[in-house]
């Protein structure tokens, strides 16, 4: 942990919560609704960034399937959530499996919470293949699987309802409720970072022999990183899933985890305040440069076009690649730069 | 099952199988060199593909020029991308992430800039891909309908694995490539200027990524902003499977990953839904036995 005293840590934390529930409260009266959508979208971002990092930047295996987990969380919640007789209107290619049929749980808590672990227990299945390689195989085998799950949703409507997805989730992630999760997860992976469990992964990213021969069971803890991440970012699926109401398959591609990848980059890899920060700036950054995709927007008579926006967005991303490659944040906490150090 | 349903299966699967490859020779030869997954090298297949459009059919050239326009133009755009992207990051030895997420931002950069000019000058993103007539001709042999692209591409595949080969092993410039793969500091305190090698590399890689891009464009006479993202993917597991670093396992890769999406679905039809799946699930299975790839060199152990 730091060396703040327990009971300090503990008044920081309340204080955080305070002022985040405080504002979680506030900004629907003084944001438009456009404005607390987008918040809501950063917040689940968030979710998804800070677990992804923690795989990624803190245990430094450098993993690409972000979307498979998020994808798993969301049909989870989607398929808990939505009633036998909704799902029997909605099924059109195939009858719904009796199991995936009656299958009920309407409550918003253990909903996340069985996402979370069915989507972190699949990660514990994959966790057998996918660590026997290393670096760039580890990324394009895990790139794979991404995709494979991906082609499972699409293949078996009877469980999916193919490409065509589902509708009509109820939305109980409120603006106000993503922030709540939001705020427990950051809480959490926090923890897990400073734990005695996040010094093994750091150890094992810093130098995988090394830690092994330290006595650090390095698959263990490339596992336990690698479920931790999987929980969260199931959450966030479901999170996700409920908030856009709709969800299909096509909505968890490689541009889901790359988009996280950047934002973790971006932010400065193992950094979790530059992952926050990061999901701000990219998701933010998209909705300031929507206006270039408009046909009737123009200044200094450049005209919008429709796709522009991609463009300039991916020439800013390659020109901070260029100047600020260590990310934002470098590796360095928020905390680092205000003077409440850490015991090394 | 008859013997010409399997020939005609085999058939497919080395035309698809040879594009594959052509790309993941490029694959191979920029992760041999600066261990680095070229993700922008699928997008520099479309830029091929959809130069040999525009300079074919838009500006009217004779097919063989605006193949051949096309081929060096995606040469030169591979370079760019090295020289403006890669070398600046190289330079200042910046960690790995910082390339690949550079990788992915040219490759996003190239798709949606193609998205935009596709939309605002070529009249949408889906464009049908024109070529001469006798290339779409169907032989008849017996009971075999074979189009002569199938022949044409896995022939021109083979010519040009002699070709890089020649390059590599008979060359000078091809010894400094694979010293370069070997060892790249040593080469430059050797004082060979690695910058041309590499940018020589990119080229390479771009002009055959070009012909595959053709290839594939003729075979499903369609092109797209986002064609290269999925071939691309598959082409980098072929290129695995294969064993990444060497050229000939690239081609093997690519014939066995063609192979298999051809005929697994031929042979099996409900398993057609997860034919994009199978390169990957390959690629799975073969790291799991051999995890440097079928004619793979042990990269892990070596550093830079």
């Amino acid at each position: 942990m730091n060396n703040l005293s327990l009971g300090k840590y503990f008044t920081l934390i309340v204080i955080v919560t305070a002022v985040f529930i405080g504002f979680l409260y506030i900004s629907p009266k003084i944001f438009s609704d456009y404005t607390t959508t987008v918040l809501g979208n950063v917040y689940i971002f968030i979710i998804l960034a800070v677990s992804y990092n923690l795989i990624n930047g803190v245990a430094g295996q450098f993993s690409l399937e972000p979307n498979g987990f998020v994808a798993i969380g969301a049909y989870v919640t989607a398929l808990l959530m939505l009633s036998p007789d909704v799902k029997a209107d909605m099924y059109m290619i195939a009858d719904p499996l009796p199991l995936i049929k009656d299958i009920y749980l309407p409550n918003p808590f253990f909903t996340l919470l069985i996402s979370g672990i069915v989507s972190s227990l699949i990660a514990l299945t994959l966790a057998f293949p996918v660590f026997r390689v290393r670096g760039d195989y580890l990324a394009i085998v895990t790139l794979g699987f991404g995709f494979i799950i991906r082609i499972f949703l699409i293949n078996n409507p009877s469980i999916s309802n193919g490409s065509m997805g589902l509708d009509s989730i109820p939305g109980f992630a409120s603006y106000f409720w993503i922030g709540i999760v939001c705020l427990i997860t950051v809480i959490l992976v926090y923890n897990i970072v400073y734990s005695k469990h996040g010094r093994a992964m750091k150890a094992v990213r810093d130098d995988e022999d090394a830690a092994l021969a330290m006595g650090v069971n390095t698959f263990k803890t490339k596992t336990q990183a690698f479920m931790t991440s999987a929980f969260f970012e199931g959450v966030g699926g479901g999170l996700l899933a409920s908030s856009i109401g709709s969800i299909s398959p096509d909505q968890f591609t490689f541009m889901l985890t790359f988009q996280l990848l950047i934002i973790i980059v971006l932010g400065g890899l193992g950094s979790m305040g530059g992952s926050i920060i990061g999901t701000f700036l990219l998701i933010g950054g998209m909705e300031v440069l929507r206006p270039l995709d408009d046909a009737n927007w123009s200044i200094a008579g450049i005209h919008g076009i429709p796709g522009l926006r991609m463009v300039v967005f991916s020439l800013i991303l390659l020109l901070i690649m260029l100047f600020a490659r260590r990310g934002i944040m470098g590796n360095k906490e928020i905390w680092d730069y205000i003077k409440i150090r850490r015991n090394k | 099952m008859s013997l010409s349903f399997i020939l005609q299966q085999i058939i497919n699967g080395f035309s698809l199988g040879s594009m594959y490859a052509l790309i993941a020779i490029g694959y191979t030869l920029v992760y041999g060199v600066l261990r680095l997954i070229n993700f922008a090298h699928g997008d520099i297949m479309m830029v091929g593909a959809f130069m040999a459009f525009i300079f074919f059919k838009i500006m009217g050239l004779n097919f063989y020029v605006a193949v051949t326009l096309s081929i060096i133009v995606t040469a030169i755009v591979g370079i760019l991308t090295y020289v403006s992207a890669y070398k600046p990051l190289l330079d200042k030895n910046a960690p790995k992430i910082s390339l690949l997420i550079t990788a992915i931002g040219i490759s996003f950069f190239l798709e949606s800039l193609f998205n935009v000019i596709a939309n605002q000058y070529l009249g949408g993103t889906y464009q049908a891909f024109y070529f001469p007539k006798w290339f779409s001709a169907i032989l008849h042999i017996k009971s075999l309908t074979i189009p002569v692209l199938t022949l044409i591409i896995p022939i021109m595949t083979l010519i040009l694995l002699l070709v890089v080969l020649y390059i590599l092993y008979k060359t000078k410039i091809g010894i400094a490539i694979r010293a370069l793969a070997f060892d790249i500091n040593t080469v430059k305190l050797m004082g060979a200027d690695s910058n041309k090698i590499i940018a020589f590399v990119f080229a390479l890689g771009s002009a055959l990524a070009a012909i595959g891009g053709i290839s594939y464009a003729m075979a499903y006479p369609s092109i797209d902003p986002y064609m290269g993202m999925l071939v691309g993917l598959k082409a980098f597991a072929a290129a695995v499977v294969g064993g990444i670093g060497s050229v000939t396992g690239a081609v093997i890769g690519g014939f066995i990953l063609g192979f298999a999406e051809v005929a697994i679905p031929g042979f099996f039809p409900e398993l057609g839904g997860w034919k994009d799946a199978f390169a990957f699930i390959f690629l799975i299975f073969v790291l799991l036995f051999k995890p440097t790839g079928i004619m793979g060199i042990d990269f892990e152990r070596q550093r830079f």
